[in-house]
């Protein structure tokens, strides 16, 4: 779960990370507000999105008075902000964050994650700040100082000195950033999170430390002993399907194609996509019904699936080794009856009562294409929803 | 032959009288595993399934010399209950819970890498012997004994490479799911390296994923160490970047984690792919033939 630069910043100021001193606004009312609260003459007016490359995009943006914030968040409220990591449509601008504007001597980079390799949290720290990270890892991996931090023991302050020289601070600069790291990973274990990244850290004009943009994530898996991030989730950053679909405990990603997918298990979800690619077709979502998948559940599905216009048929790919085939062909009857599906289902079956859930679909009357292998499955929903297009 | 699991293995369920470990419990016995004691904290003294219930795995592991413990207990507890099991001593411990904290796996792989316990999972559908030895939650009437091991990082996409082989004919010497997530105990290399010793194994079926470095890693061990035939399929070749396909592992993240990276890396090792999973079977009957 994504938060935004506002909710991350006031985490910081929470575990005692120097961030510069600003406030969260709705309307361009309340940016003026924020500016007359925070005082000084120059303010900077930024975008609340769930995507990275907010600058470039025109979503951060310098005022040089009262007047000029409120203009300024004015222009941003309401409207979608299309980054290179937002999509096409864009995110809604629901929130601006008002920041006393910092003078800046350089710009750095820092992050926790955890590291799969290494299966330990690690702090990533670069000279190269306000870059795009993964850039700088691709053209110069070396310009990158990486510590791995022992669960046990702790960040080092060795660790912290050896990033801090690395990146070429002066000595009290580098005191602060060891307070800074050592905050940031209690932090990090704190709030279960996944990414905290710091870009840029900066070092202002008075010579300190200050983390100026800020980015968290927390564990999604971890949200049930993490609840007072649940009110800060903002749903309106997310795909409204995709939403819909983890109320229902289903699992869905939305993809450009235009056949659709209904599949239990990640793994042959995913796999179910790319034999559809492989035959010549085109997915239009991927959807995990998952082990546990009820009539109900399926019934579910078609509907997140069908509300994708796009979608050309579709194909259910069901492997049951838990779940009874004979209910998901129940599941798939009603949905097909009650939601009025209008496009071709293949349906392949496999595993427990196999035999009865083919026989109820083949007995139904109903337009359901069964199959009993993966490959001529494919094959047949690829010419099914070529038919449609021609 | 097989790996980790055999028809001698006793095993203890930790979180047995839940509702998914109960079912699942019922379904090892009823494949007959020998599942010899359950453990919830509280309930000791109590019977459940007809088997003694303990509240510690110590007491459990001291009155039945288990030497395996599966474990169902939420993901709250799951990485406490994998250390108390490592503690008691036992040799293997199998996760199938979803959702664990991944900062409670980085400590949990620390405390193990100090005891000989080996991990399978978390997130996983388990091991399987063919008939002898069910510790999971794959459906054991696809299974049939033979030659081929499988690893796989996916549950259901298991059972499709578990069922083509068992329709050519093959059968399996020990199925593991490694389990989604992106800190896990045994990896690819580990089941490779028993597989690779293991008399009873012929052929391997290698199941890989979006997400991390671990295939990769896979096929530059078996460029060097494993003599065996291997067959490979990673999914996710049409998953977009940035997003997580359904496990918390599978993600493709600053470019790296994608499965034609994986693909590529595999027969630059000299590895047999398939595009599709539909033909895992065939290609490990050509491979073995």
């Amino acid at each position: 779960m994504n938060l935004h630069e506002y909710q991350s910043k006031a985490l910081f100021a929470e575990f005692g990370i120097p961030v510069p001193r600003g406030r969260a606004a709705a309307t361009p009312g309340e940016a003026a507000d924020a500016a007359r609260a925070l005082g000084g003459d120059r303010w900077v007016v930024k975008a609340q999105v769930h995507a990275g490359g907010r600058g470039k995009a025109g979503g951060v943006k310098l005022a040089n008075s009262v007047e000029e914030t409120a203009a300024l968040a004015e222009a941003m409220l309401g409207t979608r902000l299309v980054t290179r990591q937002s999509g096409h449509a864009g995110l809604p601008v629901d929130t601006v964050y008002v920041e006393a504007a910092s003078s800046i001597q350089r710009e750095l980079y820092m992050s926790a994650l955890v590291d799969r390799a290494r299966e330990r949290v690690i702090v990533m720290a670069s000279a190269a700040g306000g870059m795009d990270i993964e850039e700088v890892a691709a053209s110069t991996p070396e310009k990158i100082l990486t510590v791995a931090i022992h669960p046990a023991a702790g960040v080092a302050p060795w660790q912290c000195r050896q990033l801090g020289f690395g990146l070429g601070l002066e000595k009290g600069q580098v005191r602060e950033l060891e307070h800074i790291i050592g905050k940031l990973v209690t932090l990090f274990h704190r709030c279960d999170a996944t990414l905290v990244e710091v870009n840029p850290l900066i070092v202002d004009g008075d010579g300190h430390v200050i983390a100026l943009d800020v980015k968290i994530d927390i564990e999604d898996s971890a949200l049930f002993r993490q609840r007072r991030y649940e009110d800060w989730r903002d749903e309106g950053q997310e795909d409204p399907s995709e939403r819909d679909a983890r109320e229902h405990g289903l699992n869905y990603v939305s993809l450009d194609g235009n056949i659709a997918c209904m599949v239990n298990g990640a793994g042959l979800a995913m796999a179910t996509m790319d034999i559809i690619k492989l035959h010549g077709g085109e997915p239009a979502n991927f959807l995990d019904v998952g082990g546990g998948a009820t009539a109900e559940r399926v019934a579910h599905a078609f509907r997140i699936i069908l509300g994708n216009s796009n979608v050309e048929a579709i194909l259910v790919n069901i492997f049951g080794g838990i779940v009874r085939c004979d209910l998901i062909a129940e599941g798939i009857l009603t949905a097909v009856k009650d939601i009025g599906v209008t496009v071709p289902v293949v349906v392949r079956l496999e595993g427990t009562n196999v035999r009865k859930g083919r026989q109820m679909l083949a007995e139904s009357g109903l337009d359901v294409v069964p199959s009993s292998d993966l490959r001529s499955a494919a094959e047949k929903v690829v010419g099914l929803a070529r038919g449609q297009d021609s | 032959m097989s790996i980790l699991v055999g028809e001698d293995t006793r095993a203890i369920c930790q979180g047995m009288t839940g509702s998914q470990g109960s079912f699942h419990t019922q379904q090892c016995l009823e494949y007959g595993t020998r599942v010899v004691a359950g453990v919830t904290p509280g309930r000791g003294g109590e019977e459940h399934l007809s088997l003694p219930i303990y509240d510690t795995m110590k007491e459990a592991v001291d009155a039945t010399g288990a030497e395996v413990s599966m474990v169902f207990a939420p993901a709250a507890f799951a990485g406490d209950a994998i250390l108390e099991a490592a503690a008691a001593g036992v040799g293997l411990v199998v996760c199938i819970t979803e959702g664990v904290p991944v900062l409670d796996m980085v400590k949990v792989k620390a405390v193990l890498a100090e005891t000989g316990c080996r991990l399978i999972g978390p997130n996983c559908p388990g091991i399987i012997t063919p008939g002898a030895c069910k510790l999971g939650i794959m459906p054991g009437f696809i299974h049939r004994p033979g030659s081929v091991g499988i690893i796989s990082r996916s549950g259901t996409l298991t059972y499709e490479a578990v069922w083509q082989t068992t329709n050519a004919g093959l059968g399996q010497s020990t199925c593991i799911g490694i389990g989604g997530d992106p800190i896990r105990g045994l990896n690819f290399i580990d089941c490779l390296a028993l597989f690779e010793a293991d008399p009873g194994t012929q052929g391997i079926i290698l199941v890989g994923e979006i997400g991390g470095g671990d295939e990769e890693a896979a096929a530059e061990f078996i460029h060097d160490h494993v003599s065996k035939p291997v067959v490979a399929y990673i999914a996710g070749v049409t998953a977009p970047p940035g997003k997580r396909m359904g496990h918390a592992g599978a993600i493709i993240s600053a470019g790296s984690g994608t499965a034609q990276a994986k693909f590529d890396a595999l027969e630059r090792a000299g590895v047999t792919t398939v595009r599709s999973p539909a033909m895992l079977g065939a290609a490990i009957a050509e491979a073995l033939d």
